[in-house]
């Protein structure tokens, strides 16, 4: 492996873990604060991927179009669906078993695979770059890099320290961290813990709607999307230490490298490496890197 | 959902038994469809299913004079459900003929009950090359093609075009193994080298790794086994890290079949080859692809043509034993000697049960797979591993 290979090959794990962390930054923070286990978050990722497809059309007729108009009409669905879903089902699980989460978030995933069949279909659909990011830039002699994947990958640095600022920083993030660690304590000192976690959990699913969104120009969109990226995220929220945004950055780009590396020198067990990862992660450190709270 | 009845043969039963006295009415025959209704391959099991039926239509609604009985299980295409599933057919409903199916995990499953039970399978189109490889066996036939077939017709032809040091990569599982196999079987008897085989768990779409791999490596083309999502997404990513422009790509032709619309212009002009192409052109071929729109209002597909040959397949059989299904020998002899009359042209079955058939070329143009010749004529399945004579 030349050098420019090598520099290469970092940048798209570089690249691959950014967007994970995305994905699984919601996932975390939903577990980790909340304590309910989502396996419904592939399917918000899901979600998102076939609003950027088939929201596009919509906001190009009746609001003039433009690419970050449709991810902010995503989010503010996103944010909606996940205020109801909370409402509706999730505030009855945060003091149930993790059996009962399980069973009844994994419900959800075959309602929407089943919603997202009856209204799009099965098709896989392509979306296209927005006209200004379509272009490339050459990387060695045969090789181009799309500008939209770098572009993904700073919207992900953005993301990552806005959230940082957002927890460490503000009022709001003080009441998470607080309400994550001692729910009653919070509760008696006169804050209403039922609405911040409708807040957290409607934040966690714009996280995963927004990143299904920014993804589908280079994910293309099609059905059984979310189960994929579901799996990784969970070995992402468990090396990070549940609850820890800075662990699952962490935890992606250590994904990220091994992944992307794992398929070039060692592709015959490029499909268990991650899982090898987190093995010797947790025999080292049983409650992942940075075990919150 | 999980199986349904269809009984409108109920109706013909009654008036057969009224004018009993009369002639001795056969009883209809039960026709096991075990498909995917639901799930990512949901829309082939309705092109097999529909392409089946149409003929049947075409026939009256009889095969070798018999009323058609359907009994249908939705698959799932899920491996692990699929002996339960096709217990249901065989055993509950006692089915004379098993029609399935599109996953090949599934498929080998319903192999094995068939196998193990005498009942008449045809599989219309998992390419699993062991269902007529070690699992063949006299009552099991395909009418759609096996994997080292799809990629076998592709390496010498790419040799032809100039191309000397290839990169393969597909997914690591049966059917990229096998369709990989067979491509450097050919490949490497005309004289090319594959310089490296790239792969990637299925169904893994993190493709970007291999993709710089392969511009490290500048071989003279690439050759791939992807399907559905995945083959959208490479055909894309391949384009978009520019390598399109100098190593050129070439597929088994799932790569742009039922993809073409997601992948736009990324496809433009990719060779793939497969036992079918959109206008072939032939009397044949229109005649069906008219027919078939004018029954279902949906362009067929080559998952279509798989059906309405497994239906011509049965007709073949039952023609040979005068409808009487349980002459299975005679059967089997009757079609083996067969000449299936398929819109992608005619075809004979090989001693292991596996369609002789020619592979065309198809190149994308626009949002079709136009025919650009014949790949390779009268190809048939090795059969490795089957004992049949």
């Amino acid at each position: 492996m030349t050098t420019a290979t090598f520099l290469i090959q970092y940048l798209n794990a570089l690249q691959y873990g950014l967007l994970l962390f995305l994905v699984a930054s919601g996932l975390t923070l939903i577990f980790g604060i909340m304590g309910v286990i989502n396996l419904a978050h592939g399917s918000f990722y899901m979600t998102g991927a076939y609003m950027a497809y088939a929201l596009a059309p919509w906001v190009e007729g009746h609001l003039g179009g433009g690419f970050f108009v449709t991810l902010a009409v995503g989010v503010i669905l996103a944010v909606a669906l996940g205020y109801v879903l909370e409402w509706a089902f999730f505030s009855y699980l945060h003091e149930r078993e993790h059996l009962q989460q399980v069973l009844m978030t994994y419900g959800l995933i075959l309602v929407f695979e089943e919603l997202r069949s009856l209204i799009v279909g099965d098709d896989v659909h392509g979306v296209k770059a927005p006209e200004w990011l379509a272009g490339s830039i050459p990387l060695g002699d045969v090789m181009t890099y799309p500008v939209y994947r770098l572009f993904m990958s700073g919207v992900c640095i953005v993301l990552a320290l806005a959230m940082y600022w957002l927890f460490r920083h503000t009022r709001l993030g003080m009441r998470i961290r607080a309400g994550s660690t001692n729910r009653e304590m919070v509760q008696n000192l006169g804050i209403d813990v039922s609405r911040l976690y409708r807040v957290v959990f409607a934040g966690g699913v714009a996280l995963a709607v927004f990143a299904g969104m920014l993804a589908a120009p280079v994910s293309s969109v099609y059905p059984g999307m979310g189960n994929q990226v579901l799996i990784v995220c969970f070995v992402v929220v468990v090396i990070g230490g549940i609850g820890s945004i800075r662990g699952a950055l962490l935890a992606s780009l250590l994904i990220g490298v091994v992944d992307t590396f794992g398929k070039v020198l060692l592709p015959q067990a490029a499909g268990v490496l991650v899982y090898v990862l987190m093995a010797l992660i947790l025999l080292w450190k049983p409650g992942g890197l940075f075990k919150a709270g | 959902m999980k199986s349904m009845f269809k009984l409108h043969a109920t109706a013909l039963l009654t008036a057969g038994a009224l004018a009993l006295p009369a002639f001795a009415q056969q009883a209809p025959l039960k026709v096991g469809l075990m498909l995917p209704a639901t799930g990512t391959f949901a829309a082939l099991g309705t092109a097999i299913e529909n392409g089946f039926k149409l003929y049947v239509t075409e026939q009256g609604g009889k095969l070798g004079g018999r009323d058609i009985q359907y009994f249908k299980v939705d698959d799932e295409s899920e491996p692990s459900k699929a002996t339960d599933n096709v217990n249901k057919l065989i055993k509950r409903d006692n089915v004379d003929v098993l029609i399935g199916t599109v996953h090949s995990g599934v498929a080998m499953a319903m192999a094995k009950a068939a196998k193990d039970s005498g009942t008449l399978l045809i599989v219309p189109n998992a390419g699993a090359d062991a269902v007529t490889g070690p699992m063949c066996a006299p009552n099991i036939f395909r009418s759609s093609f096996s994997n080292w077939q799809q990629g076998y017709a592709m390496g010498d032809w790419v040799h032809k075009r100039g191309h000397k040091n290839v990169v393969t990569i597909a997914w690591k599982y049966a059917a990229g193994d096998e369709t990989i196999a067979g491509f450097k079987d050919s490949f490497q008897k005309a004289g090319g080298k594959v310089v490296k085989e790239l792969s990637l768990p299925f169904p893994n779409v993190e493709f970007q790794a291999l993709l710089t791999e392969i511009a490290a490596l500048k071989p003279d083309a690439v050759y791939t086994f992807f399907a559905g999502g995945g083959a959208v997404k490479f055909v894309k990513d391949y384009a978009a890290a520019g390598l399109k422009k100098s190593i050129p790509l070439y597929g088994a032709g799932f790569l742009t079949d039922g993809t073409l619309e997601a992948q736009g212009t990324d496809a433009e002009g990719i060779h793939t080859t497969l036992h079918y192409a959109d206008g072939l052109g032939t009397a044949r071929d229109n005649a069906f692809r008219v027919a078939y729109v004018r029954t279902y209002r949906l362009p067929p597909d080559v998952y279509a043509v798989q059906g309405y040959d497994a239906a011509q397949m049965l007709a073949a059989g039952l023609a040979g034993t005068k409808g009487d299904i349980s002459r299975k020998a005679d059967f089997s002899a009757a079609l083996r000697k067969a000449k299936i009359d398929s819109p992608r042209g005619t075809f004979t079955l090989s001693k292991n049960h596996n369609p002789v058939q020619d592979f065309y070329v198809r190149q994308v143009v626009g949002k079709e797979n136009k025919p650009a010749g014949v790949a390779i004529k009268a190809l048939a399945d090795p059969g490795r591993g089957c004992s049949m004579q």
